[in-house]
């Protein structure tokens, strides 16, 4: 599943980065000298033509990176497990007026009651890995489950809860 | 006492002027190169308003534009991109220099002019704008377009070519000898070779050197460098221009980075002192009478650029579009091309030159930006789909064989 990524030198600016997707579209990066970052998006019709060049800072571009690869990790992640063990994984969200926002990742008992295992969670674009009990949630968090069919059912009947405490 | 006051002002004024004209000029998008021109033309004998007291003082700085206009040229480029690029780009440099070249030549015969002349126009039009052109691809976001590096890599090789070209011009220049000729031309392209290769093989001893962490030793440093290089390189009839170019090549990494950034500001001073100082050797009088030749010549070698593209960007395998959008934007000529006619005026050569060099240049400087906006309108592109439509079997440009 190795992606062909072709680099091509711009003498005086720096070097652009570009891959064909599967969709047959192409996308690429323009690295400056100077740090800048443009994300290049070319025209259907015209294949030698950057529709779309958007400038990235830093930041943005870290940020987007973290997404992206993220997403990455997390499908591999995924994938190995249902190859190796049989375990799953799911992502179970905590929705706006969810019981469980602002409350501790520990009174779930996840583990306990299921057998299932809270791996990460994701929030405002970054990765919280193996969060600790004392977790506080918050409205908009993705969990990040690892288990069995069932316990992955499990945690998201204990996170759809709306008496915790049951 | 009284002279200085009324250079500050003269000065004061100039430069005041030039920010207001560089201000409109961003406006409407529009390189400042044409507008110092011709501020120049302005304050030059003949001119709105002569200058009196501070031609002198323009007339360094103006030396000092060319050497930094050379050195932050040398800083963009590693020596390494520049040799890769030599054997990668090289037909594609040689159809550029024998499309662009030789019309400026055969055209200053047809004016009249001596062999001289003929090799000064035909380097004038031989070499678009690297700063111009990479401002336009950049402005019109074409930076990630598969045609660019076509384009970029023919900037390179006719940078890289004027390293050999203005150390053979200087000589012609000085009227020596052919021996005296033969020479100097040895000594020229021996030091431009040997530069290449030092600054491949020991870039980054030359530039762990000049240490990068003191903002100020690195700008004295890089400067007095530079300045010193390039004074031996005019003793040496190597030009001084060049001897700026190679330091700017020789020098690498953190080093280049902060120089580049320390030397801008400066750059776009002198830069600008260059330009008008141009300007001021022109006659504005002169110009109505070289406006059709310059008119005849832009338009014979803004042609010859477009097609130079065309075939540039073929070759590389880029469809029909980005050929076009590829000689389109190679038309602009400027920095270089008063690098060359300053030369030569400040040689005395054809008095009529310096105004049909400035003219030449004002409008493919000025035009050149414009057209390369074509491909991106509807009406073209709309034009290019029924060509490619009434031609069967050549939608992938792998498969276009004919010309």
């Amino acid at each position: 599943m190795r992606v062909r990524v072709e680099q091509t030198a711009l003498p005086g600016i720096g070097v652009r980065h570009d891959l064909v997707m599967a969709s047959g579209r192409r996308i690429g990066v323009v690295s400056h000298r100077s740090g800048r970052r443009d994300l290049v998006l070319y025209d259907q019709d015209d294949p030698d033509a950057c529709i779309a060049s958007l400038p990235l800072t830093d930041d943005e571009a870290e940020a987007l990176a973290d997404l992206l690869g993220a997403s990455l990790m997390l499908g591999q992640l995924a994938g190995l497990r249902s190859q190796a063990a049989g375990l799953l994984t799911e992502q179970i969200s905590i929705p706006a007026g969810s019981p469980w926002a602002h409350r501790r990742l520990g009174d779930t008992r996840a583990r306990t009651r299921t057998g299932a295992s809270i791996v990460a969670v994701l929030r405002d674009r970054e990765v919280i890995a193996s969060p600790a009990p004392s977790f506080a949630f918050q409205t908009g968090d993705v969990v990040v489950v690892v288990g069995t069919r069932e316990g992955l059912d499990g945690v998201a009947a204990i996170l759809a809860e709306t008496e915790p405490d049951g | 006492m009284h002279d200085l006051s009324i250079l500050l002002i003269e000065l004061g004024t100039v430069l005041l002027g030039l920010s207001l004209l560089g201000r409109i000029g961003r406006r409407v998008g529009l390189s400042p190169i044409p507008l110092y021109l011709i501020a120049g033309l302005a304050f030059g004998e003949g001119g709105l308003l002569p200058l009196s007291a501070s031609e002198e003082f323009i007339e360094v700085g103006a030396e000092m534009g060319v050497i930094l206009l050379l050195v932050m040229l040398g800083l963009e480029y590693s020596a390494g991109e520049l040799v890769g690029n030599l054997r990668s780009s090289a037909p594609a440099g040689l159809i550029d220099a024998v499309l662009n070249a030789v019309p400026g030549a055969a055209f200053a015969l047809l004016m009249g002019w001596d062999w001289v002349a003929a090799l000064v126009l035909a380097g004038i039009t031989w070499v678009s704008s690297s700063g111009v052109i990479a401002k336009v691809l950049s402005d019109l976001g074409r930076l990630g377009n598969r045609e660019t590096p076509v384009v970029l890599s023919v900037l390179v090789i006719e940078d890289l070519a004027m390293a050999l070209y203005l150390p053979v011009l200087t000589a012609v220049l000085a009227g020596v000898s052919l021996a005296a000729g033969a020479t100097s031309l040895v000594i020229a392209v021996a030091t431009v070779v040997i530069v290449l290769l030092v600054a491949i093989r020991f870039g980054n001893a030359i530039s762990a050197f000049i240490a990068a962490d003191d903002a100020e030793a690195l700008l004295l440093g890089v400067l007095g460098v530079t300045l010193l290089v390039s004074g031996m390189a005019d003793k040496l009839q190597v030009s001084a221009a060049v001897g700026a170019f190679l330091v700017g090549i020789a020098l690498s990494g953190p080093v280049a980075h902060h120089a580049v950034q320390l030397l801008t500001p400066l750059r776009d001073l002198f830069a600008a002192v260059f330009f008008v100082f141009f300007g001021l050797s022109t006659h504005p009088a002169e110009i109505p009478h070289v406006l059709l030749p310059a008119l005849a010549l832009a338009v014979l070698t803004m042609a010859t650029k477009v097609l130079t593209g065309y075939l540039g960007a073929k070759r590389a395998g880029i469809a029909l579009p980005g050929r076009f959008r590829a000689g389109l934007a190679l038309m602009p000529r400027g920095e270089f091309s008063i690098v060359i006619a300053g030369l030569a005026v400040a040689a005395g050569v054809e008095p009529q030159l310096a105004s049909l060099a400035t003219a030449y240049v004002l409008i493919t400087v000025i035009t050149g930006p414009m057209l390369a906006r074509i491909p991106d309108t509807e009406w073209f592109k709309a034009m290019l789909r029924r060509r490619t439509a009434t031609v069967p079997a050549h939608p992938m440009p792998q498969t276009d064989t004919s010309l």
